[in-house]
């Protein structure tokens, strides 16, 4: 273990006191607090005119039962799922084959390629879904053109049939480059001698790259997947920047716009906080359950 | 076993062909084809957006879709122009939560990084395993319980109540560890004590410049996530005075709906509001090199 003598000193606490305290401020004590808000409820005595008639009681589960059984939650969380299986296999499958044709270095191209598909990462998602928002109005978007030209109608890419790929889309467009330096970071740092000697025996850089390359970067691919399903969760800056665009996203599209709305436009933090409090948990269980499931070593604390 | 892939490699030159695989091999015009059409994917919207800045309000939605005009600076005087220069001010916003968000968090990340890394204490395994609890349940999920809370204080609304929920950040503690653990050797520590260093002063001195490569790497994740936070702002200001560019340009487009002279506004301050950090990235692209797998393969 890599420790110096130093052991009895204060001095760790110190280093980890401003960590502790932004921690407990801004992550602890908002789950703390939301879990305690999803307990209590709004008592409205008399007409609920006047001071004193509004007092705040316990509520039991009650929230968390409104909160499951509201006719709108299921249906987001159903299209958060369906976002999410779209997204992340089409996201980091791109990401990887393109490290991976980088990684061959059988082109010209390279560093123009890794510049230009890093590049949407530079572009906040807000901005991101503003661009490909336009570019889905039926007006702007040059696909509609050129289909046009051809005598096909193109579908609206805001209708109700289609909207959830154009979102998934904007979120491939952003986050694959990110995905793809990472991947071809980690592929850079195979020591070559590990498939020279394939190649030498014949094999064919698809065969490298199966056989080899890619159960290397398992723990890199394992990450990655990790940190996507966790962006997916909670999905919010591209519909929400294409609401105004299309009527087909309702305010309620996603979990989080639901706790948005239920917290802001309905105010009903109870209600938001439960939410609030089912999505972090899931999130937790999503994400650790993948840990477990893939057997990862990630995170390990020995180094 | 140590560390074996540190997650930077910021000594090695930038973007340069790999020297391993350039012996005498074959170009593939299908790799090639393949990385020029991700490629194209990628820049489509921003050549879009160029070009759309171009246009008027009327040539927007009617000529096609990339055929530049001459309207860039009328365009982007009406953006100057729009509520006195509001849009510079988000610009300058989201600068300040970004570039002093960021430096704080850097801080704040290489304080814990190295104190979990270097130090054995009572307590050690607790706090790795929130550290990683937030890298696995993301704050922005708490967005709003954090506007509950800081409402009860009366800090909502303030430059504070973006900036402060930014400067913490599990995920850049979690690979400050990493780097501290793999860049700075005990014996220079103990060497440093020796000399009468007391653990704040090598800290400082001997530490954080052992560690910048890495600080720089933390630093620009950091900032890249603030500049793109959207929901976090959103949620906390109400005074549009006070917002990053993300939440004022949605909150344009939003407008657009009414009057759609807007759209040009919108169009020309997306295009100008990409420029900061696509230059940043372009400048300090050899800081990229982000293996977030290193935490994973030591056996």
């Amino acid at each position: 273990m890599t420790t110096t003598a130093r052991r009895k000193s204060g001095a760790p606490y110190l280093f980890l006191t401003p960590a502790l305290l932004l921690f407990g401020l801004f992550l602890a004590a908002p789950i703390l607090y939301a879990g305690y808000l999803s307990l209590r409820r709004v008592k409205v005595s008399g007409l609920g005119l006047g001071a004193g008639s509004r007092t705040e009681i316990w509520a039991g589960l009650e929230n968390y039962t409104r909160s499951l059984t509201d006719p709108e939650f299921l249906p987001s969380v159903l299209r958060v799922g369906a976002y999410g299986l779209i997204v992340v296999p089409c996201m980091l499958g791109l990401a990887l084959v393109m490290a991976l044709l980088l990684d061959a270095g059988r082109t010209r191209v390279s560093t123009f390629a890794r510049t230009a598909i890093f590049l949407p990462y530079a572009v906040p998602a807000v901005i991101a879904s503003l661009l490909w928002g336009f570019l889905y109005l039926p007006r702007v978007s040059p696909i509609v053109d050129v289909l046009d030209k051809v005598g096909i109608t193109a579908p609206d890419a805001l209708s109700s049939s289609w909207v959830l790929y154009s979102v998934a889309n904007i979120a491939i467009w952003g986050g694959t480059g990110f995905n793809m330096i990472v991947l071809y970071t980690a592929l850079r740092s195979i020591p070559t001698d590990l498939f020279e000697a394939a190649r030498i025996d014949g094999a064919s850089d698809i065969a490298i790259a199966l056989r080899i390359k890619i159960p290397i970067i398992g723990p890199s691919l394992v990450m990655t997947t990790l940190f996507s399903l966790i962006a997916t969760l909670q999905v919010f800056a591209e519909p929400m920047t294409l609401r105004p665009l299309s009527n087909t996203i309702s305010t309620t599209w996603t979990p989080l716009m639901k706790v948005y709305r239920d917290a802001f436009v309905r105010n009903d933090i109870y209600a938001a906080a439960a939410t609030s409090v089912i999505i972090a948990l899931a999130t937790f269980v999503i994400s650790y359950g993948f840990l477990k499931l893939v057997g990862s070593r990630a995170f390990s604390q020995e180094s | 076993m140590a560390v074996t892939t540190v997650p930077v490699a910021p000594a090695q030159a930038p973007a340069t062909v790999a020297p391993r695989v350039q012996r005498n091999r074959r170009t593939s015009p299908t790799a090639t084809i393949l990385l020029l059409l991700g490629a194209a994917y990628c820049l489509m919207p921003v050549l879009w957006v160029l070009v759309a800045s171009t246009k008027s309000a009327s040539e927007l939605f009617n000529t096609f879709t990339f055929m530049p005009s001459t309207h860039l600076f009328d365009n982007i005087s009406f953006l100057n122009s729009y509520r006195d220069g509001l849009y510079w001010r988000w610009m300058a916003n989201s600068a300040l939560f970004a570039g002093v968000g960021a430096a704080a968090s850097t801080l704040v990340s290489a304080m814990a990084g190295f104190a979990l890394a270097k130090y054995d204490f009572r307590g050690k395994s607790f706090v790795f395993n929130l550290v990683l609890a937030g890298v696995l349940v993301p704050a922005v999920i708490l967005a709003v319980p954090q506007y509950l809370l800081l409402a009860k204080v009366g800090m909502t609304n303030t430059y504070w109540s973006v900036l402060l929920p930014s400067m913490i950040s599990p995920y850049g503690i979690y690979l400050c560890r990493i780097f501290a653990a793999a860049t700075v050797p005990n014996e220079v520590l103990e060497a440093a004590r020796m000399d009468g260093a007391g653990d704040w002063r090598s800290f400082v001195r001997v530490v954080l410049p052992m560690m910048r490569a890495g600080l720089v790497t933390v630093f620009l994740f950091q900032f890249v996530a603030i500049w793109n936070n959207y929901m976090l702002p959103f949620i906390m200001l109400g005074d549009d005075k006070l917002f990053p560019v993300t939440v004022g340009l949605s909150g344009l487009l939003n407008q657009g709906a009414t009057q759609p002279a807007m759209y040009t506004s919108v169009v020309t301050g997306a295009l100008l509001s990409v420029v900061p950090l696509v230059a940043l990235f372009l400048g300090l692209q050899r800081y990229w090199r982000v293996d977030l797998g290193a935490g994973a393969v030591k056996a």
